[in-house]
């Protein structure tokens, strides 16, 4: 039992201790307070190592093909972002460049540092710091919307030449379900209730949720 | 306890990172999370004026982002300019409605959707309105959670033009455009985030609960 205020309406409310796969919604605006997991660690790192697999193939290998009169072409994410630059559309290939390939490496990457951390006891500050980090580049990362546009592309592409399909692309569909799945299967909340304090028993003083000290 | 109580009538705050709640030394000063280290905000500093300042440019910006070329066909000496309108006319005619749908949705309507709803929120809390809070929070989370899928036509002009290069048969250039609607998703999305729902709240919640 622990008592929060709900992000999203401030609400002071009291969570109980949540079994596998319980969820606490907030009393007044309806917003997940907790979610209760059975293993916080090793499923979200599983699901996070694959990410990091399916990163690197997402990002070395073409993503699509096109020939047209025997010529023939063929790109990658990165390449896109670069075609974007040198045409004259630098801003432009930044956003996608960051959106594409940075925000999901750096999500994927703290995550493991996080999934990777949380494993020691107490739990280093890092720890904490690297999860800001994942949970600051989340919203940035477009696989799932780079992925539709892909197929756009391809279709619109489809009535001017023959296009192919490349394997990159798949691994960016495999990709596409991956971070949702990293993210159901962890619980933030977990972690940080592991995290050695900043600053462990000064001013001012603490209402509320678990203390390191009544953790047990 | 009768009432419900918020954190910040308790003289609380709840720590946007690691939700630890703390006991704000003093109002104006509320200093930093002894758990995770990061600045405590009891509410998102000057959250109406920046989300303002945020919709406001993306308006601008979405002017131009729909009169102005995504993308730019050149076939032997001929170029043919695109807008975003253009795109889904042409997904359209080229038979497949449910992508140019999908691009309609997604380009035009989400879009001017999130700036309408942005400032319908901003409106309605500096009015002070205590009225359907549960479903203004709603609307807040809808506009959060959709944000990403306007970036949509900026990936399908990339990689049209990252693939379309068959010169001197035929090449694809980048519009302005894209520039402006890159413009105009970017900033409806950190104007989502610079907006604080618990202002939503804050206009008497009491009778609500
Ligand atoms: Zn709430």
């Amino acid at each position: 039992m622990q008592t929060l205020a709900c992000p999203d309406c401030d609400l002071l409310q009291s969570v109980p201790d949540l079994p596998p796969g319980g969820k606490a919604s907030c009393g007044r605006c309806g917003h997940v307070l907790a979610t209760g997991t059975a293993d916080p660690i090793s499923r979200p790192l599983a699901l996070t190592i694959a990410a990091l697999l399916l990163l690197i193939i997402a990002n070395f290998d073409p993503l699509m093909g096109l020939s047209a009169v025997g010529r023939h072409a063929s790109t990658t994410i990165i390449g896109g972002a670069y075609q974007m630059w040198i045409e004259g559309e630098q801003a432009t290939a930044v956003i996608v460049g960051f959106c594409a390939v940075v925000a999901p490496a750096g999500y994927i990457l703290f995550m493991l540092m996080v999934l990777l951390g949380a494993g020691r006891t107490p739990v280093p500050g890092w720890v904490g710091e690297m999860l800001r980090w994942a949970e600051r580049m989340r919203p940035w990362s477009m696989v799932e919307v780079m992925m539709l546009g892909i197929l756009v592309a391809l279709i619109k592409i489809a009535a001017l030449a023959k296009v192919e399909p490349g394997f990159g692309m798949f691994a960016v569909g495999v990709l596409m379900l991956l971070i949702p799945a990293i993210e159901v299967s962890f619980d933030p909340h977990a972690i940080w209730q592991r995290v050695a304090w900043v600053k462990p028993k000064t001013s001012p003083p603490i209402a509320g949720d678990s203390a390191p000290e009544a953790s047990s | 306890m009768a009432a419900a109580l918020t954190a910040a009538q308790a003289g609380l705050i709840g720590c946007e990172h690691c939700g630890l709640l703390v006991r704000a030394a003093s109002a104006d000063e509320p200093g930093h999370c002894p758990r995770c280290g990061s600045a405590l905000e009891s509410r998102r500093r000057q959250s109406i004026e920046r989300t303002w300042a945020l919709v406001i440019a993306a308006a601008i910006c979405y002017i131009p982002a729909n009169l102005l070329p995504v993308l730019g066909t050149t076939t032997l000496g001929s170029t043919e300019y695109d807008t975003i309108m253009g795109g889904v006319v042409f997904l359209y005619t080229s038979g497949s409605w449910p992508l140019a749908l999908i691009v309609l949705i997604a380009s035009v309507m989400v879009p001017l959707g999130k700036l309408i709803a942005l400032g319908y929120l901003l409106i309605s809390v500096q009015r002070r309105s205590s009225s359907s809070n549960r479903e203004r929070t709603r609307l807040y989370r809808m506009v959060e959670f959709i944000g990403r899928w306007s970036m949509l036509d900026v990936f399908v002009d990339t990689f049209t033009v990252a693939l379309v290069q068959l010169s001197p048969l035929m090449a694809v250039r980048p519009g302005a455009g894209v520039m402006f609607f890159a413009a105009v998703v970017v900033l409806t999305m950190i104007a989502a985030t610079t907006f604080d729902p618990r202002l939503i709240w804050d206009a008497g919640g009491e009778q609500e609960s």
